[in-house]
């Protein structure tokens, strides 16, 4: 497992392994918004939060279908579904990976996209807290995707359709957390609902993802 | 010893069965080849027999993880190096010796090369490396030889020879003679499936209303 770990941590900071791409997708998304509604700090800071998970999101539907996709083509996939690491651990494995290449660097890069967005600095935390833990929700439930998808061609499309719906709990309480936290109040409740999520995710999209797959490789 | 018991097997490819009433015992030591025209089922077959597919009826014995799988693709990483590819295969797998490998397909002098970087036929020997690392006795391979040349495939047969010699078994889908007389040959054109026969048990939703 650890070995698959490393191999595709090593392989998206390789090159075009798309490493950073999320960052620069959330960095140009969060540098637009200001051109489309206007500097105005009273028009940007009660939609920050809002944008910022949206962004967030976005960004991380960028490179879901990589997940899978470029092992099913060159035949890595065939290969570990028979290898002796059960199918579930590598799908969890490979979402972990794509948190840390996808997820790990929004949560690092967002309070400074925040500023961009006149989001008040003492949201800077509950927005820092909150993708922290909803992130690896988003990674998970896009290996869930991509595992439906893998094998047909132009499926990046259908995945995103397949799998957007999903973030809606995500996305709801993961603003809900930073609007709070802009405006000084408690975040403890949406907190526990999205880390509740986040665990529920983990725990069963594993299984439900290696069925897929164990259906498409057939 | 027989490694690998298939008895009255059919396989199904698309929903439609391609094969059936496939039976063979494979030994320790021995190569079983299989013969028949393209579109017969011989890597449906095969991809039974590694575990990839669920047979539609019949029996497939032999030890757990016992299969080793390489097929047209060779599950290389052009980005990592040709140590680094067979070296986390091996990891997979429990271990074998990656050097040992690379020297037994004659790629040592590649083995700081980038996958992406190898021909076409270097790949394949690098795809087919993999098996000794993956330490499994039982060799499933389909047409293994593509894009090699005469020498590499004298190679690829002696390499072979040696895993049959250390009790292994393999069971092959080629059309080029590998030369090993240790090999016993399966045409499987007679197990072609009949479509008019009545299938006791459909392989799926096509078969059922075809």
């Amino acid at each position: 497992m650890i070995a698959l770990l490393v191999r595709d941590l090593r392989l998206a900071t390789r090159a075009g392994g798309g490493f950073g791409l999320g960052v620069a997708f959330f960095l140009i998304l969060s540098a637009l918004v200001p051109f489309g509604v206007g500097p105005d700090r009273a028009v940007l800071a009660p939609i920050a939060p809002g944008i910022l998970w949206v962004g967030a999101l976005l960004a991380c539907l960028l490179s879901l279908d990589r997940i899978f996709a470029l092992d099913h083509e060159d035949g890595s996939l065939d290969l570990l579904a028979i290898a002796p690491l059960p199918l579930e651990g590598a799908v969890a494995v490979k979402a972990l990976a794509h948190w840390v290449t996808t997820g790990l660097p929004l949560v690092l890069a967002a309070p400074l996209f925040g500023l961009l967005l006149h989001l008040p600095p003492r949201a800077m935390p509950a927005l820092v807290l909150s993708l922290a833990v909803g992130t690896p929700a988003l990674s998970m439930l896009g290996a869930f995707g991509a595992a439906i998808t893998v094998g047909l061609r132009r499926g990046g499309l259908l995945l995103s359709l397949l799998v957007l719906p999903l973030y809606v709990p995500t996305l709801i309480f993961g603003a809900e957390i930073t609007r709070r936290g802009a405006e000084g109040l408690a975040i403890a409740t949406p907190l526990v609902f999205l880390a509740g999520i986040t665990l529920a995710v983990l725990a069963l999209i594993p299984l439900a993802a290696a069925a897929a797959l164990r259906v498409n490789l057939r | 010893m027989t490694l690998l018991r298939v008895q009255d097997l059919a396989v199904a490819r698309g929903g439609l069965r391609v094969l059936e009433g496939v039976s063979f015992d494979l030994d320790r030591g021995r190569a079983l080849i299989l013969r028949g025209p393209n579109g017969l089922g011989k890597t449906t077959l095969l991809r039974c027999v590694a575990g990839l597919q669920a047979p539609v009826a019949g029996r497939i014995a032999m030890p757990e993880d016992a299969a080793a799988y390489a097929a047209h693709a060779d599950g290389l990483k052009p980005a990592l190096t040709a140590t680094e590819n067979l070296a986390f295969w091996a990891r997979v797998f429990g271990g074998g010796d990656v050097e040992g490998a690379l020297a037994a397909m004659e790629l040592t002098a590649l083995a700081h090369r980038a996958a992406g970087s190898l021909s076409a036929g270097q790949k394949r020997r690098l795809g087919l490396a993999r098996l000794l690392v993956t330490r499994r006795p039982l060799w499933v391979l389909d047409e293994p030889t593509v894009s090699l040349d005469a020498a590499s495939v004298a190679r690829f047969a002696s390499v072979l020879a040696d895993h049959l010699g250390q009790g292994g078994a393999a069971l092959i889908a080629t059309h080029i003679d590998l030369g090993l007389p240790q090999a016993r040959v399966l045409d499987l054109t007679p197990f072609r499936a009949r479509p008019g026969a009545p299938a006791t048990r459909p392989a799926g939703f096509n078969e059922a209303f075809a």
